[in-house]
Parts: C-alpha cells; sequence; structure tokens
C-alpha cells in the first residue's frame, strides 16, 4: 500500500501569533515556523501503518515556498520515505492545495490519503474534504484510530455526541484529530538519513493548476483583549445584568 | 538558532532538543533538583534518540557531527532553565567522554563509547583536586607502575561532576613524579566499584542543585594497562585540548540560559502592575531588557564563531577564551537583573529566576574562571 502524506509549514504552535502592523496578514517574518502538530500526528500515523507491514511505501508533500523543504525533511526523519514539494510563492487556500493534491494523486495513485484536519495557522478545516470530493473518493475525517483490513478499514471519528465507528473503502482520504497518537521524535540518526532522502520540486503550472486565491483578505486584527470582570452583590442583579446590559436572556 | 554558521541538521536536532526540554525536562526540573539527580531513564531516552553520540563515529553508533552541534544541544538544553540537568549531560557529552573518543585505543572505543552514546554508561572527568583546580599541572593524585600488570593510584578529586553516579571515570594522575609541572600528567579510565576507588561524599552546592557532584578518593585502587588512556605522560595536553571545546560549549549554555532569564522576565513584567501600568511600560525596564538581549545576541553570535572556528580545525582558544570569560560574565548580569525586575518574588524559591540565578553563579568560575580566561585572551593580544 501506498500513502500519501500531505503536511503543513504554520507558524510554530510556541509563537506568540501577532497580526502585521498594516492588518494585511499575520507577521511571518522571523518567526520560527514547523510543521503543522495535526500533520505530525497524520506522519506518525503512516510510519506506524509501515512498521506494522501495511504499508509499503510513504510520501509526503507540502505545498507552499521553498523552506518548505524544512517541514518535509521533518516528515523524512520520522520515517517517510520521499517528499515532493509542489513549489510556490503564492498565498495557497485549501481549494488550491486540494487541486494540486488532486493532480500529484492522479499522478501517484496512492491507496491512502492521511492529514491532519486542519492545521493551526488558518484553521479552515476544508483540504482533505475538498481533496476527497475532487478525486470522488470516500472520506473519514477527525480519526481517532483506523485499522486497515482487506475487507475494508475500520476508523472510529470523534463527533460531538461521542465516538463513530464506520468501515470505509480503499482508496480514501482521512483526517485526523488530536488523540490518534503522540507523534514521535525524529531521532539525530534519522535525521542524518532523512538527508539522503530525494525531495521532488513541482510546480503548480507543471501540475496544470491554478492557484490564484477565490477569497480576499481586507483586514486582519487581534481579538479584542479580555475586560476586567465584576462582581455583583445579588442574584437579581445578575439576573438584570444578563437581561438588560449583555441581553443574553 | 538562525544563523549563516548552521545547517538544515543542526536547525532540526535544535527543534527536537526543545520538544524534549518541553515535553521531558520542565515538567520534571523541580523534582530532579530535589532528589539531586537526574533519573538514569532520561539520560538513557536522550542516548536513544541519538542526543549523546552526535560528535562519535557512526561505526559507533554516532552521528559524526561537528562542535556546531554541540552549541545547539548546549544552548537548548541552557534554554531549559535547569542548569543542573543541563550539566550533567553536557559533562557526559562534551567534558568527560571526549576523552575516550579522541584518545581511546580501539580496543577501549569497542568496550566503552557504543555504552556511552546509548547513555547506558555516564562519564566524569576528575581533574580537579583539593589544592588543584584550574592550575592543571599542580595536581598529585599519582600513579605508581605495579608491575607490568598495571598502575596503583592513590589521592583525591573534587568537585567532580556526575562523580557519584558515573559508571565511567577519566582520572587524571601523576605517573611521573619526577617530571615538572605539566608532563608527568597521564589518564586512566576507572570503571565505577573498582577496588581502593570511593565516593567519599557527595557535595552540597549553591544551585545545579539537580547535579550530582563528588569528592573522589583514590586509597591503592588499581587500574589495569589497558585503561591508560592515550600515551602515557601526555594527560596535560589531552586535558588542555578538550577545554576549547568545553569552554565554547559551557558559553552556549550559559546563553541559553540567559536568553530564557530575558524570556520569562519579558512574561512577568508584561503582566506585572505597578503605579498604574505594566512594568513594560517604564524605560528604565525596557531599556535594560533590550541591552541585555543585545548583549546575548552578541554573545551568542561569537559562540558560534568559536564553535565554526574549532569545527574548521582552526587556532580557537583566544576565541573560546573571549567566550568563556564574556558568556560566563554576562548570564550573572542577566541573572542578576532579571531577578530585579522579578521584584520579591525573583527572591522566592518557588520562582524559576530564583533557581535560575543561582545556577548561573558557577559559569563564571567553573570550566576555567573568569581571570584565568582574561589571562589567556591578554596573552593572545596584538597579534
Amino acid at each position: 500500500m501506498k500513502v500519501l502524506i500531505p503536511i503543513k509549514r504554520v507558524i510554530d504552535a510556541n509563537v506568540k501569533v501577532r497580526v502585521r502592523g498594516d492588518g494585511s496578514g499575520v507577521e511571518t517574518q522571523n518567526v520560527k515556523m514547523a510543521m503543522n502538530p495535526f500533520c505530525e500526528i497524520a506522519v506518525e500515523e503512516a510510519v506506524r501503518l509501515k512498521e506494522a507491514g501495511l504499508a509499503e511505501e510513504l510520501i509526503v508533500i507540502s505545498c507552499g515556498v521553498t523552506q518548505c523543504q524544512e517541514t518535509l525533511r521533518t516528515g523524512l526523519a520520522m520515517g517517510a520515505d520521499r517528499g515532493i514539494l509542489v513549489e510556490t510563492d503564492a498565498e495557497l487556500e485549501p481549494l488550491a492545495v486540494a487541486k494540486l493534491l488532486k493532480a500529484v494523486v492522479d499522478k501517484e495513485s496512492p491507496d491512502l490519503i492521511i492529514l491532519g484536519k486542519q492545521s493551526v495557522d488558518g484553521d479552515n478545516n476544508q483540504t482533505g474534504q475538498m481533496l476527497a470530493a475532487l478525486l470522488g473518493w470516500p472520506q473519514g475525517t477527525f480519526i481517532s484510530k483506523i485499522e486497515i483490513k482487506d475487507s475494508g478499514s475500520a476508523i472510529t471519528r470523534e463527533v460531538d455526541g461521542g465516538l463513530e465507528m464506520l468501515e470505509i473503502k480503499l482508496p480514501a482520504v482521512v483526517t485526523v484529530d488530536l488523540r490518534l497518537n503522540e507523534p514521535r521524535y525524529a531521532s539525530l540518526p534519522n535525521i542524518m538519513k532523512a538527508k539522503k532522502k530525494p525531495i521532488e520540486t513541482i510546480s503548480p503550472d507543471a501540475l496544470g493548476v491554478d492557484v490564484a486565491p477565490r477569497v480576499e483578505i481586507l483586514e486582519v486584527t487581534e481579538p479584542p483583549s479580555r475586560q476586567a470582570g465584576i462582581k455583583v452583590e445579588s442574584v437579581g442583579e445578575l439576573v438584570d445584568k444578563l437581561r438588560n446590559e449583555a441581553k443574553v436572556i | 538558532m538562525d544563523s549563516v554558521y548552521f545547517s538544515e541538521e543542526h536547525r532540526m536536532l535544535g527543534d527536537q532538543l526543545r520538544r524534549f526540554v518541553d515535553e521531558e525536562v520542565r515538567p520534571n526540573g523541580e523534582s530532579w533538583e530535589a532528589a539531586g539527580r537526574i533519573p538514569r531513564a532520561v539520560l538513557a531516552r536522550m542516548g536513544e534518540l541519538g542526543f549523546l553520540g552526535m560528535r562519535y563515529p557512526e561505526r559507533y553508533g554516532g552521528t559524526a557531527l561537528d562542535t556546531l552541534a554541540s552549541v545547539v544541544l548546549a544552548e537548548e538544553l541552557g534554554r531549559s532553565g535547569f542548569g543542573g540537568f543541563a550539566i550533567t549531560v553536557l559533562v557526559h557529552t562534551d567534558m568527560a567522554s571526549p576523552h575516550l573518543a579522541r584518545y581511546g585505543s580501539p580496543e577501549q572505543l569497542e568496550r566503552y563509547l557504543p555504552q556511552v552514546i546509548r547513555g547506558e554508561a555516564i562519564t566524569a572527568i576528575g581533574v580537579t583536586e583539593p589544592d588543584a583546580g584550574s592550575d592543571v599541572a599542580a595536581l598529585r593524585t599519582s600513579a605508581e607502575r605495579s608491575g607490568n600488570r598495571g598502575w596503583v593510584l592513590n589521592g583525591a578529586k573534587t568537585f567532580i561532576t556526575n562523580g557519584a553516579q558515573a559508571d565511567l571515570y577519566f582520572i587524571a594522575a601523576r605517573t611521573d613524579p619526577e617530571a615538572k609541572g605539566a608532563r608527568g600528567l597521564s589518564i586512566f579510565i576507572v570503571e565505577k566499584g573498582a577496588a581502593g576507588f570511593t565516593v567519599a561524599r557527595t557535595l552540597d552546592k549553591m544551585g545545579w542543585r539537580a547535579s550530582d557532584t563528588a569528592e573522589l578518593v583514590f586509597e591503592d585502587c588499581f587500574v589495569s594497562s589497558e585503561n591508560l588512556l592515550g600515551e602515557e605522560s601526555h594527560g596535560f595536553y589531552q586535558i588542555m585540548d578538550n577545554f576549547q571545546n568545553e569552554r565554547t560549549v559551557m558559553g552556549a549554555m550559559a546563553m541559553g540560559e540567559a536568553q530564557r532569564a530575558i524570556e520569562i522576565t519579558l512574561d512577568y513584567v508584561k503582566t506585572r502592575k505597578a503605579f498604574g501600568g505594566p512594568l513594560w511600560d517604564k524605560q528604565a525596564i525596557r531599556n535594560r531588557l533590550a541591552m541585555l538581549a543585545a548583549k546575548v545576541e552578541a554573545g551568542r553570535q561569537l559562540v558560534y564563531h568559536a564553535a565554526w572556528l574549532d569545527a574548521q580545525g582552526r587556532d580557537c582558544v583566544r576565541e573560546v577564551s573571549m567566550v568563556k570569560a564574556y558568556c560566563g560574565e554576562l548570564v550573572n548580569e542577566v541573572m542578576y537583573a532579571c531577578q530585579q525586575f522579578h521584584g520579591g518574588m525573583g527572591y522566592m524559591r518557588e520562582s524559576a529566576i530564583e533557581r535560575m540565578a543561582r545556577d548561573a553563579r558557577i559559569h563564571s568560575i567553573g570550566g576555567g574562571a573568569t581571570e584565568v580566561m582574561l589571562e589567556e585572551v591578554a596573552k593572545r593580544l596584538g597579534h
């Protein structure tokens, strides 16, 4: 089985994100970047499938700027076999990424695509679903468990009411949730081995995909800072404030 | 970590170390401080991840990287804010085991290095004695020949980091009592539990509480001929050889600690309010923090440059001595200011800055005191 794992380079989750002075977006200059945490979980799951003898080849793929190679290299150090960089300086929206991935899937024909359910920068939660739709493949989103079987693979999804168990036919797209696994460290010997693994670079043009944005960002602002709370004297006062000031009851 | 000196693998190594510090060190550091030692499982885990054999040949399980990798390790471990943890690891990787790796015979390497790299055998270096510290030539511990079979060690060592829990000790002793000063010293591999070798006591220190520091005593301790490390009577030069690496690493560790102190102090002064606003609004505080951040950045770049010279095989004694003097003093200047900006809270044992200020004090003393380092620099000025 061949597994494709799309991964994204995002601002490191430990960095305090700031809005650019001109309100055009979030500051990414001189900010530490890292692999999206959900993508790490996706890579980890794929590596476990390979270790269990259920997958033969793991391909990590990333779409974006040259430096995404570093993110791919981390995926390779965790255990993926090769990488693909779809290189572009354009701001990529989920639909553009899904189209790029579809074009690569058409060439590579993987049996399973594992993605993070969302990335911690845009929190869009769209790419996996759009990719499944473009491919016409079944999709299993927010999974916390996956079992690969010949007859049909079993997945467990985290839904509002609890856990939902489903069977899914391969080829399929799955997106992973936090509780699926705990990603491993890339050990230093594996970091050194990753240097020798191949990364192929292709352009959106070569894939015949138009990545022009469909959404225009007008302004990005910081969330309002939290106001200090107040103490009320009685339940009556509380109800009054909720009704007449907060207007929530 | 963005610097012209580092390659992609250095940055990836730094990322993994930072995660290790976040997940394994910071949540447990306090309990290690209280226990006075680092659990062996933590060191073994670091071995598993390849952090303890970065400089050593691949055939023994290492990854054959250079001085810059040690700098990444030291800076990230320093950034943990637990100096006692950092030094336990760094003595093993960069101060003790390099003696084995550089001067070990093929048999000695085969026998010991793989366990050292896996973190199963922890190492310590025994040079300092009650009457001789930075003045290595004044060592008195003696090694007398015992027929053809080996040597008999007598004497005492003190302030030995990892002294109580190491498995392998590299002990400097005088093999030629006639030779003056620097000549006549040799290094021996002594295993834990060797007859005649005892750990006299564990020392109670101002800082680095999680690191065990001990006094070692050798009373007619027999060491076989195979355990002479390197050449007889070349011990002094072997010790001097590793000083450059050791001091570079101490400098990197100090700059990691200083960065961490500035980071937590920034957090503190931005939330702590006094006289109607956060402390951060006071220019006296922000200016001083900004200047300290600039000095620390300068210190880091000097560390990287010295490490690069060393990695290139160029002479770096002047630059490394500058690193040791400058960073050792600077980290104390940073801690003093950061503790000051924490106000009364900074004097409480429960605040991280209190521990970090205690931990930093050793940086201007250990591994070459500032005064000794400045003499090394002075000798090399003007040419």
